[in-house]
């Protein structure tokens, strides 16, 4: 009981963190707007959530221009890559405790 | 927490990998409605060839005439513009009805791996028609089209993988046997259209 605990981790309980780290997981990298148009979240929502996970080094950051509009896309980072693949066990693991 | 809970964050989970990696609003009715504009164009192409006297062993037909030439060359690209704009019409229509948005990320690279061999292709086959090598026309339209479905079904449904190999495997046999081209372009993209489009609108769009 307790390693499932262990690995459960305080930065995807918030669900549109969790949403965010499998978007990018999935794909090579992700823009703002997109993540904004998929998740149906708004602007200020979004950005804070993605600072949290960059404050955690979950994901990389990538800032250029479209011609004269700033352009940010994300993608994971190796240890978040990690964190998410082992928040997914504890969950699966959850499931199989409470199976029991 | 609740395992419904879990269950639902699973799922939630599950949902965004695919609906970000890959896209899922190409409608399987601009499939058929291909396969049908395929089959026509295919008619009016067996008679402007082989004229009224509907018999299939005469093989020898010689394409020369420029006239006819050109007659077919319209056919083929009023078969490829209505295919086209049905498809993007059908696709917008879906992907409303979807919630997706038509132009994002994945869409683009979609879009990207399925010009490059197509574009190519392309000019390949007006190079091949300019320089008379019209017997290859049939099979190297296969095999492009073929190539360009199996790189875009990384961004898309699986099914178009197999459209894809399909495609090629008759470019192949085509290739083997020549002077049926126009048989295995009818194949190709008609009836495969059909099929394909039908398990697609049953598969997907229900």
């Amino acid at each position: 009981m307790k390693t499932t605990l262990a690995n459960f981790d305080k930065a995807f309980e918030n669900r549109v963190r969790l949403q965010i780290m499998s978007i990018l997981v999935a794909n090579d990298n992700y823009d703002f707007n997109s993540l904004k148009e998929l998740l149906e979240v708004t602007d200020g929502n979004l950005a804070s959530h993605l600072k949290a996970l960059e404050k955690e080094a979950y994901i990389n950051v990538y800032k250029s221009f479209l011609g004269r509009k700033p352009n940010t896309s994300y993608a994971a980072s190796e240890k978040g890559k990690i964190a998410f693949l082992k928040h997914l066990e504890s969950l699966e693991n959850l499931i199989k405790l409470q199976k029991t | 927490m609740e395992k419904q809970e879990i269950y639902s964050e699973l799922h939630s989970i599950r949902n965004l990998m695919e609906r970000s990696a890959k896209f899922i609003s190409l409608s399987g009715l601009s499939g058929i409605m291909a396969g049908v504009y395929a089959l026509i164009g295919a008619g009016i192409a067996y008679l402007l060839v082989y004229g009224q006297s509907l018999t299939m062993d005469y093989r020898e037909n010689l394409l020369q005439e420029a006239e006819l030439l050109w007659n077919l060359f319209f056919v083929a690209l009023a078969v490829l513009i209505l295919s086209i704009g049905t498809g993007i019409l059908l696709t917008l229509r879906k992907a409303n009805k979807n919630n997706q948005k038509v132009w994002n990320p994945i869409s683009k690279k979609l879009l990207f791996s399925m010009l490059v061999p197509l574009l190519t292709g392309g000019l390949l086959i007006l190079i091949l028609f300019y320089r008379g090598y019209y017997g290859v026309i049939a099979p190297t339209c296969l095999i492009f089209y073929g190539l360009a479905l199996v790189g875009a079904s990384n961004f898309t449904f699986e099914d178009v993988k197999w459209l894809g190999l399909m495609e090629l495997i008759l470019g192949i046999f085509a290739a083997l046997i020549p002077g049926y081209g126009l048989l295995f372009w009818t194949i190709g993209f008609g009836l495969l259209h059909i099929i394909y489009g039908t398990i697609m609108h049953f598969k997907y769009d229900k």
